[in-house]
């Protein structure tokens, strides 16, 4: 089970980003999740949003250029050395994290960490092996 | 007082340099002729024999050749003397496909090296200076051309070659360099950088020979002021030998063709036709002295204006203004020739769109190119290194076409600036022809 995450290539400059989420306010997108990567004169943006077709036909509509990927959501207990533990797991078999990102959502006690690990199938074994719970999209709303 | 290198032929009679001129163009179009199937197939085209060029008088006969027609003809299509004849070669930048490579007899390295002498000496140079030569060295003209010419004169010769400036100025304190030969961009940037040390009192420096790119009177004159120096013009391109081909004296009004080796005509650029002295058009030369690789009426593609108007040097050949124009797309950054066409073909062979912007600036006196390129759907990963990776290749690869660093930066579809449809692909900030 995966997760559809939205990437955005956004120009590094005053106001990009404003335009950006002022249209995702305008056509209300609800963004679940959302992290920056930067480089020096660009960033990448990553999100978990509710309704992935709307919000990708509204920005190449808007002519922003993005992909969807597949990513991970685990389910961690929001408590001291949950991270930890899951990161062991995936470190124990090999599989090396890209990039990750949080969220805590309604649900008291309970966070997700978003990750995209360089072994897709891998990765889920071993999360899966180890008793470590896979979310859906519609968990983390 | 004014001094010359060769006065005998730099204050020669108008008389005498146009005898010495179609005594000598008679030979080279024989020599083409008999030696360059080229030049035989385009004279025969336009139904001329070398019987047809009595004097430069008939120069305008002759056809025009191109920088086309150098890389149709690379490398070495263009000779006129076996190779074994030849002793160097120089080159300008590009890749392969489109480089023009020239070469040298002895013999044309000679007459290279006296018209950069020439030069040297109307900057006051004398065998007493310490010449140093801060152009790059390598397959660019510009440090081999003052190095031979500086040999000449007799000067102390350090061939700095450009870059590390810590290192430069330590030479120019300890070994007292008088005369400093570079790009103007690259002598600002010395001028800031000796006053920023604080060394300005240790600088013995009184001329620089500044050339291989645009510069304005401004620029001569901050230059001027901050090295406590007079600051000589000279220009020149690899194809027709290098610096040298023409060179200002202490009048400062334009600077001297060495017509006894090249001689110089303007031309209405659309129609080809030959233009009096005083009008603005695109500079043609016809080498009538090289050996190896003689060219017959080349394009420059720099506007320019002749001047025979007596000047107070005492020198008597033709002047021609600093260029003040081009007549097709080329621009020059840290003294390298760049056309957008080139940087079309890196963004093509990496996959990207032909939509570009180039944009020139000068930071710090120092010459800077960005390449805007709008990103693709293609090039685009949720995973940064990837992008990142892709826009090191388009760095390397444009650097490996252009010989200098071009900064990239990707910027969002439909950003880059049109006008009625057409894109505007170069943005000059620089307004060097303006000075």
């Amino acid at each position: 089970m995966t997760v559809k995450q939205i990437s955005v290539f956004l120009e590094n400059k005053p106001g990009k980003l404003a335009a950006f989420t002022k249209l995702l306010s305008d056509n209300g997108i609800d963004i679940r999740a959302i992290n920056i990567a930067e480089a020096s004169d660009f960033g990448i943006i990553r999100m978990i949003v509710k309704d992935i077709y709307n919000a990708t036909t509204l920005l190449k509509d808007a002519n922003y250029i993005c992909s969807v990927t597949d990513v991970l959501a685990v389910e961690v207990k929001d408590e001291p050395g949950a991270l930890s533990s899951l990161i062991a797991v995936l470190g124990d078999k090999d599989v090396n994290v890209e990039y990750m990102y949080a969220l805590t959502n309604r649900i008291k006690g309970v966070a997700y960490m978003i990750i995209r690990p360089n072994d897709q199938a891998k990765a889920i074994a071993a999360l899966e092996g180890s008793g470590m719970k896979i979310v859906s999209t519609e968990q983390l709303f | 007082m004014e001094r010359y290198y060769q006065p005998e032929i730099e204050c020669a009679s108008r008389e005498e340099i146009r005898k010495i001129q179609s005594e000598r163009l008679v030979k080279q179009v024989q020599n083409v002729w008999d030696n360059v199937p080229m030049y035989r197939k385009r004279m025969e085209e336009a139904g001329l024999t070398p019987a047809d060029i009595q004097s430069v008088d008939d120069l305008h006969k002759l056809p025009f050749i191109e920088k086309d027609d150098l890389r149709d003809q690379y490398p070495y299509g263009l000779l006129a003397r076996p190779l074994s004849d030849c002793v160097r070669v120089q080159s300008t930048s590009g890749t392969t496909g489109r480089r023009v490579v020239a070469f040298y007899t002895q013999h044309d390295l000679d007459l290279w090296e006296d018209c950069c002498a020439r030069a040297i000496v109307a900057a006051g140079g004398t065998k007493d200076d310490v010449c140093h030569v801060s152009y790059g060295y390598g397959l660019f003209t510009g440090g081999p051309g003052l190095n031979g010419g500086s040999h000449r004169v007799g000067c102390l010769t350090l061939p700095m070659s450009s870059g590390n400036t810590d290192r430069q100025i330590q030479f120019m304190t300890d070994l007292g360099s008088t005369i400093i030969c570079c790009t103007p961009s690259y002598a600002a940037y010395l001028a800031e950088s000796i006053h920023e040390r604080g060394v300005r009192d240790q600088i013995k420096l009184k001329a620089g020979i500044f050339g291989a790119e645009a510069w304005t009177e401004e620029m001569r004159h901050d230059i001027e002021e901050k090295l406590g120096i007079k600051a000589y013009d000279i220009y020149g391109l690899t194809e027709i030998s290098g610096p040298g081909v023409s060179f200002e004296c202490s009048e400062q009004t334009g600077m001297h063709v060495n017509e006894d080796h090249f001689i110089p005509e303007i031309i209405n650029p659309k129609t080809g036709e030959v233009l009096p002295d005083g009008e603005k058009g695109e500079l043609v030369f016809t080498s009538i002295t090289k050996e190896a690789f003689p060219l017959m009426r080349y394009r420059t593609r720099d506007i320019c204006v002749l001047s025979r108007e007596k000047c107070s040097c005492g020198r008597t050949h033709v002047k021609m203004s600093k260029p003040l124009g081009r007549s097709d797309d080329m621009l020059i950054v840290k003294g390298v020739n760049v056309f957008p066409s080139q940087i079309e073909t890196v963004l093509l062979n990496q996959g990207y769109p032909a939509n570009y912007q180039i944009i020139v600036d000068r930071v710090n006196n120092s010459d800077t190119i960005e390449v805007q390129v709008e990103m693709t759907p293609e090039m685009f990963s949720d995973n940064l290194s990837e992008v990142t990776a892709k826009e090191k290749e388009l760095v390397a690869g444009l650097k490996a076409m252009l010989g200098i660093y071009a900064k990239v930066t990707l910027v969002n579809p439909k950003t880059i600036t049109r006008s009625e449809g057409k894109a505007v692909r170069i943005i000059d900030k620089r307004n060097l022809y303006k000075g």
